[in-house]
């Protein structure tokens, strides 16, 4: 295989990495009123993912710089096309973090609303911009022969893309019930996992609807493969979460992920950025890659590098492996005003 | 969607939020390693002092670090989204080193500072120190690849032109560039001087108080006191290495970009000897000089430059016919460049902010530097000078290396305007790779966008700093106590759940 077609597989596995740990990221943010009932209960959702949330994030600024390192073109026409997506994105992730860090530093109700208000638009928002501008990169931009949009700044809001957005954020809401099923105990976990199982359908929906519409227009006959994969495991989740085997349920659901990024960037495959416009200008794989050099050097630092990403990472869920409850929160530990 | 307004907005953009980001850049850097090693202290001691310290320091670096990430992600982002051309330009070098200093350092820095803050009771004291090592190394590793990449820009290497753009031959060269190997001792050392004087700020301040209220907890005061004097002595030993390595660095500018060099001095003409420029009145702003007086240590800038006191430094005016010469006189007639599309290129930077940049760099170094002697030998030997003033001028002394690094940052980077990536006209690096900053912006990116982009932007960041400023606050003001694990509690918790009952479960840390 060419160094550039595994530069485009790298891209793709660390943007599954990214959807799948932020995904439920973003799921428990979702989830922060809705599974919360009262502050002990939002702390517990919270801190299931206090330890790795920002580690989780590092996926995405590592899926934006290997975009930037092996396909700069890639990187900076679809950057500055959907640029106001990208700034409510970036904006919303500012929130999230700071949020997440903030809340806790101050014990004032108030103080603590408006930073659980923080997390919870944000967390909501984020992912449907992720969807937005991944799906624009499936189904293609109005692009000239320079990559720059032709068009105003909303260009990006097509059918599909929509679709897109929707599919990423419904995902990432069951998949993070799905997580809280698995590390909370109690009340919280009866909950989750309730939720999963009423929405957990409907939910999918935009996801399967993403997936044909992506088929029918850019397919190709293989990437049917992935697809019914991905459905199929994805109801087979549900099944499992019904069991209460709840960690069968969340490996489940990531299978199923990984058969709807490689059922989408296998209809993206050859381009890695289509124009809408002009066939002729599409960014294909071969074209948009660096130099062999560049590829080379970076595929070595990615060799060493990523295996040791995954041992550490996994690691530190074996650290926190256990599941948490309002038992286990301990009281408010702030300075005082005085 | 005028152009030009394109290409201002986005400069604009560029320099408030890297700026901004580099306010907590240098804190985090310095403060993390003095942490590891306050950490280090207390495994090898067993000495509650030094676990306080960890704890107490460790969390005001926490509410600052949130914030160097969460601006980080932005600036990442940022030349995708605004500076397009350019990242089609040296995508082929640039990218590399982003994609590098994600894998190797963003990663570690992001998942150690987890199991850092929420393994005190899930880790062996050895592991856990090892965690808070792995994270403070690296954001050093995370700035050695930045600062790489933004040492190509000022001196590309490890290259060849092919089809029009840079194409890497050799990353060695691009790691070992002579430019990055002075800039990051510099900059690091720049991230102890803030640090240093954190540390001072904040602990004489509580010292000062503790003399006012003649308060009871004076069993902390020993631990204020080590504090200070460490954090005094980082400052002093900070500025010694930013001097050696300053002056390194200048003397690779004096070949590298002779241009900058000459706008750090506003000189206007060559000079041989070449005097330094301690201070300046009337108008800098003029590449002829007409007005200006200047009061100079003579010989110092060609020390400064060539490590000899008689060597010829040249002049704006003088360089500018070279630059037109190697480099063209008119922008190309390129519709994207808009307004200054066949215009005549301006190769002066900005001479106020160039002249005044450096000095204040320099300047505001020297008084952290000095403050710091200063709390040395008011201090020494349990010793703490009386009077009101001592608090606040402690804790506006914190203020100063901030201000020197921006200062130097806003120096380096406009001193190399128009060029985002500078032509070396002595080349040790390559010859005839550049590009102007009015190629770099987006082409495809409206006005209306760019703008809506900046006054978001700046005001969320400017809530934000409110809101670190005064977390700060509370948590220097609530003191140790604050920071230290509470007792255990009472194990009498209404949990409806049917597991984990046991209350010595209760983590000793959660948000
Ligand atoms: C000299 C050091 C230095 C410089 C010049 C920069 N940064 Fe930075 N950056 C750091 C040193 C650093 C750090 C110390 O490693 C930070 C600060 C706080 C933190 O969490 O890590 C960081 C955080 C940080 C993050 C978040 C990482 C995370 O989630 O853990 C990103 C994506 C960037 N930076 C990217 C950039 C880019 C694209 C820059 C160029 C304009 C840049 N930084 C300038
Ligand atoms: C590796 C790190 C850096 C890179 C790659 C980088 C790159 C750039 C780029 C692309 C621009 C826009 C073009 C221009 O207007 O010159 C710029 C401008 C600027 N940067 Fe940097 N920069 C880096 C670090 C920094 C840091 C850390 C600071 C300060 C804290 C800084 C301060 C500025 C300022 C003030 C401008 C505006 C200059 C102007 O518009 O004239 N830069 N830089
Ligand atoms: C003591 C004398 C100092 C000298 C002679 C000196 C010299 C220099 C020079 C020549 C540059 C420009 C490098 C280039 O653009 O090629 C620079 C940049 C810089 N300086 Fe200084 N400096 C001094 C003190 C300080 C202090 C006290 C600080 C901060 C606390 C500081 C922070 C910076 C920063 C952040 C930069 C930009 C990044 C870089 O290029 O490394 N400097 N300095």
């Amino acid at each position: 295989m060419d160094l550039s077609l595994f530069w485009f597989c790298v891209i793709a596995f660390l943007w599954l990495g990214y959807l799948f740990l932020e995904g439920f990221d973003f799921g428990v943010g979702m989830l922060l009123p809705i599974l919360g009932r009262d502050e002990k209960q939002r702390r517990v959702l919270i801190n299931t993912i206090g330890p790795v949330w920002d580690g989780n994030e590092v996926w995405l600024i590592v899926a934006g710089g290997s975009m930037f390192a092996a396909f700069p073109g890639w990187y900076a026409s679809l950057l500055s096309t959907a640029y106001l997506p990208f700034l409510l994105l970036l904006l919303m992730l500012i929130g999230r973090g700071v949020a997440f860090e903030y809340r806790g530093k101050v014990d004032d109700p108030r103080w603590r609303q408006v930073w659980d208000a923080v997390i919870v638009v944000a967390s909501w928002v984020s992912p449907m911009m992720v969807g937005l501008v991944l799906s624009a990169t499936v189904f293609g931009l109005p692009l000239n022969a320079n990559g720059d949009r032709v068009g105003g700044p909303l260009v990006i809001l097509t059918g599909p893309t929509v679709i897109g957005a929707l599919a990423v954020w419904g995902f990432s809401f069951l998949h993070g019930a799905a997580f809280l099923a698995l590390k909370t105990t109690g009340d919280v976990r009866e909950r989750a996992r309730r939720f999963a199982l009423r929405f957990g359908l409907p939910l999918l929906l935009p996801v399967v609807l993403l997936l044909l519409v992506a088929q029918l227009t850019e397919g190709s006959p293989w990437t049917w493969i992935p697809l019914v994969i991905a459905v199929v495991t994805a109801l087979a989740g549900l099944a499992r979460q019904a069991m209460w085997r709840d960690g069968q349920a969340f490996v489940l659901q990531g299978i199923a992920l990984a058969g709807v990024v490689v059922a989408l960037f296998g209809a993206l495959w050859p381009n890695v950025l289509p124009s809408t416009l002009n066939p002729a200008w599409s960014l294909s794989i071969s074209e948009a890659a660096v130099s062999d050099y560049t590829l080379t050097v970076v595929t070595w630092v990615a060799a060493f590098g990523l295996p040791g990403v995954l041992a550490y990472q996994g690691w530190t869920y074996w650290v926190f492996r256990k599941r948490i409850g309002t038992a286990h929160i301990p009281p408010v530990h702030a300075p005082t005003g005085a | 969607m005028n152009p030009v307004d394109v290409l201002d907005i986005a400069r604009w953009q560029f320099g408030i939020t890297t700026v901004y980001h580099f306010l907590m850049v240098p804190l985090t850097i310095g403060l993390a390693i003095l942490v590891a090693g306050m950490q280090t202290a207390w495994y090898r001691t067993g000495n509650p002092r030094y676990l306080k310290m960890t704890k107490f320091w460790g969390k005001l670096m926490l509410v600052n670090f949130a914030m160097g990430v969460v601006t980080g992600i932005v600036q990442e982002f940022q030349f995708g989204m605004a500076w397009s051309e350019y990242s089609r330009f040296v995508g082929d070098v640039f990218g590399s080193m982003l994609a590098m200093e994600g894998i190797v350092a963003f990663f570690v820095e992001s998942t150690f500072l987890g199991l850092w803050i929420f393994g005190w009771d899930r880790l062996s004291k050895g592991v856990h120190l090892a965690c808070v090592w792995a994270f403070s190394l690296a954001t050093v590793f995370s700035a050695y690849f930045i600062l790489a990449a933004n040492s190509w820009m000022q001196h590309p290497v490890g290259i060849e032109m092919v089809d029009g753009k840079p194409q890497l031959t050799s990353v060695w060269a691009l790691l070992t560039n002579s430019t990055v190997l002075a800039a990051l001792p510099h900059t690091l050392f720049g991230c102890f001087a803030v640090a240093g004087a954190f540390l001072v700020g904040i602990a004489a301040w509580k010292i000062a108080r503790h003399h006012r209220e003649s308060a009871v907890d004076n069993e902390d005061r020993g631990l204020w006191h080590a504090s200070m004097r460490l954090g005094a002595w980082v400052g002093v030993v900070a500025f010694a290495g930013l001097a050696v390595s300053g002056d390194v660095q200048a003397k690779l500018m004096f070949s590298q970009q002779p241009m900058k060099m000459a706008s750090a001095e506003a000189l206007c003409h060559t000079e041989q000897p070449a005097g330094f420029s301690v201070f300046a009145y009337g108008d800098v702003g003029r590449p002829d000089c007409e007005s200006v007086k200047s009061v100079t240590v003579p010989y110092l800038l060609s020390y400064l430059a060539n490590g000899d006191v008689t060597s010829e430094v040249k002049g704006v005016q003088e360089l500018l016919p070279e630059y037109r010469e190697k480099y063209g006189t008119h922008y190309p007639d390129d519709p994207r460049l808009g307004e200054l599309a066949g215009e005549p290129i301006d190769y002066t930077p900005n001479l106020p902010v160039t002249y005044w940049g450096f000095r204040f760099m320099i300047g505001f170094g020297s008084v952290a530097a000095a403050a710091a002697a200063g709390v040395l030998w008011f201090t020494r030997r349990g010793r703490f000078p009386k009077g009101r003033w001592v608090g606040p001028v402690a804790l506006a002394s914190i203020a100063t290396p901030f201000l020197a690094n921006v200062f130097g940052w806003i120096f380096t980077e406009m001193g190399r305007q128009p060029f985002v990536v500078v032509p070396n006209p002595n080349p040790s690096g390559v010859d005839g790779v550049w590009m102007f900053t009015a190629q770099a912006v987006s082409s495809g990116v409206s006005a209306g966008e760019m703008l809506t982009s900046v006054i978001a932007l700046t005001a969320v960041y400017g809530v934000l700093a409110v809101v670190e400023v005064f977390l700060m606050v509370r948590f220097v003001r609530g003191g140790v106590e604050a920071v230290m694990p509470a007792h255990p509690p009472e194990g009498d918790d209404e949990d409806e759940g049917s597991e984990g009952k046991q209350s010595d479960d209760v983590l000793s840390f959660a948000y």
